[in-house]
């Protein structure tokens, strides 16, 4: 089979796991610039490139974050296991003392957000019954409302403390996220055996 | 001088041209040895026509207004028409019909998937005929053919659209729970399916075939964890198309998997989808529609699959590039 797995956040405990099942990453761990490794069947890509690949069947199956699988919805891949790791959550988050969100949406009749996760952040403000601009932002989101660029932002966080760095405050979940197990459906199909192993083994390792 | 064309659509030249009326003209030759005549329809129909057969007009992607301002969609679905064309044209005929079809059809897709928004499909129609006979007979010919076409590893998944639906009313989850659990289980999404079981509060027996059935996929050995469970019907049928298609001689190619749904509204029963371990999408799918004829007015059992000639095309190409 192979395996796409996610550099960044959820790479060392990505490995960690499948050393558990008895796939070999010490190449992987120890060579940073090569991303291909077909002796143990893996591909190593950013996380929000594994539901592509996953979806087209260029692997089998793979390993992101539920945020990246909301972002991505509608990508025809199984999701079947959430793995525990990588918890983290989807905030809302303004300025410290600030309440520009709720003046804006008061007073201009919308809220302007910057994020990474537009689809995210759309639906949970049209879920919510308010209105919202949404700018699109590919680096430091944290940076955007203290430039005056939006009101508040929509990003993901593990322990909060980018978000107090830039005197930022959370005003909101939207939900929670962690590493999730995808598989490609004819995979699926065609390798139910050796998915449904890797499914038990998994489990039985009690994470 | 480069000139562009819309989105998901494309050219084809001589080279790859000759290869796909190969395969096509191979997979015409099975389908009318079978009696499957081959009919054409329209390119357009009104939109409503479409609704008429599922609620979401078969993901039409492309609408037009006619001089009357009716709407016009270009066509997402083969066998919406067929449908149309038989309560309209053999409305007094006795069935069964057989039908087959060669034609491009229109869907809307994510720009960014890089999938195809024009495809050449084929397929079959077999209209009169119920479960399990139909079926199996529209299961076999088309890995048959698909075997004449030169392919050697496909596999026809075999499940039943209906069954998870049957099987929440039969445990008697409430009724405003079960919507959001069939959309988990149609965006494939078990850990979702697997969490709003747990907070049901079913008896362990039932939250464990709630959770298992979706994973349920295999040889004929899967439908022996079905009996005796509120799905019997479903899997009785199951298990007599398989007798059907083992007197045929395409057992082996089938893969049964109860948790198949397909998006389309219109299946009432068993519903199919192709796979070839070269594509990682289904290169076809299909099922039973018993409802839908009725719907324009001449009700009869049916049952079809389709077709996607260029993923066909991908997977022999991908064949013969690994055998040579």
């Amino acid at each position: 089979m192979k395996i796409a797995v996610p550099r960044g956040a959820l790479f060392v405990e990505t490995l960690d796991l499948l050393d558990a099942l008895g796939i070999d990453t010490s190449e992987v761990r120890s060579n940073d610039r090569k991303l291909v490794f077909p002796d143990v069947g893996i591909v190593t890509m950013r996380p929000s490139d594994v539901p592509t690949y996953v979806e087209h069947g260029a692997a089998d199956i793979g390993i992101t974050g539920k945020d990246v699988l909301l972002e991505n919805v509608g990508r025809e891949v199984y999701e079947l296991l959430d793995l525990g790791y990588g918890y983290c959550r989807m905030v809302v988050a303004e300025r410290d003392g600030s309440n520009a969100m709720e003046e804006s949406l008061r007073r201009l009749g919308a809220v302007r957000l910057a994020t990474k996760y537009p689809r995210i952040a759309a639906a949970h403000f049209a879920d919510t019954g308010r209105q919202v601009e949404i700018v699109e932002v590919k680096g430091s989101v944290e940076i955007a409302p203290l430039t005056g660029l939006v009101d508040g932002i929509v990003d993901l966080t593990a322990t909060g403390t980018t978000l107090a760095e830039n005197n930022l405050v959370e005003r909101e979940q939207i939900c929670e996220c962690s590493a999730r197990l995808i598989a490609n459906p004819v995979a699926h199909k065609l390798k139910a055996t050796e998915i449904d192993d890797l499914i038990a083994r998994i489990r039985g390792l009690g994470r | 001088m480069i000139h562009p064309i819309p989105p998901g659509t494309r050219d084809v030249l001589p080279d790859e041209m000759r290869e796909l009326r190969a395969l096509t003209e191979t997979l015409r030759a099975r389908f009318e040895a079978a009696g499957y005549g081959e009919i054409s329809t329209p390119t357009m129909e009104y939109e409503e026509v479409l609704r008429r057969g599922d609620e979401r007009a078969a993901g039409a992607g492309y609408r037009l207004f006619d001089e009357h301002g009716q709407v016009l969609v270009l066509r997402s679905d083969m066998t919406i028409p067929i449908a149309r064309v038989v309560a309209t044209r053999y409305e007094h005929e006795e069935p069964p019909f057989r039908l087959c079809y060669f034609g491009n059809a229109y869907r809307e897709v994510d720009r960014r998937s890089g999938q195809a928004h024009e495809f050449l499909q084929t397929g079959i129609e077999l209209i009169g005929q119920p479960e399990p006979q139909g079926d199996a007979e529209v299961a076999a010919l088309v890995i048959e053919a698909l075997s004449d076409a030169g392919l050697s590893r496909h596999r026809l998944g075999l499940g039943d659209g209906s069954l998870y639906r049957t099987l929440l009313a039969e445990l008697e989850v409430p009724e405003d729970e079960r919507r959001p659990l069939l959309e988990a289980l149609s965006r494939r999404d078990l850990v979702g399916v697997e969490r709003r079981v747990d907070q049901l509060g079913l008896a362990s027996s039932a939250s464990d075939l709630l959770t298992r059935l979706p994973t349920l996929r295999g040889g004929p050995e899967v439908l022996e964890l079905g009996r005796d469970e509120p799905v019997s019907p479903a899997v009785e049928n199951l298990r007599a198309c398989y007798e059907l298609l083992a007197e045929r001689g395409v057992a082996d190619r089938v893969i049964f998997d109860l948790g198949l749904v397909r998006e389309l509204g219109y299946y009432t029963g068993a519903v199919f989808e192709i796979y070839d371990p070269a594509v990682g999408f289904a290169i076809g799918g299909g099922g039973r529609y018993d409802d839908l004829l009725g719907r324009f007015g001449r009700s009869l059992p049916a049952c079809g699959v389709a077709l996607d000639v260029q993923r066909v095309h991908i997977a022999l190409t991908a064949e013969e590039k690994e055998g040579s």
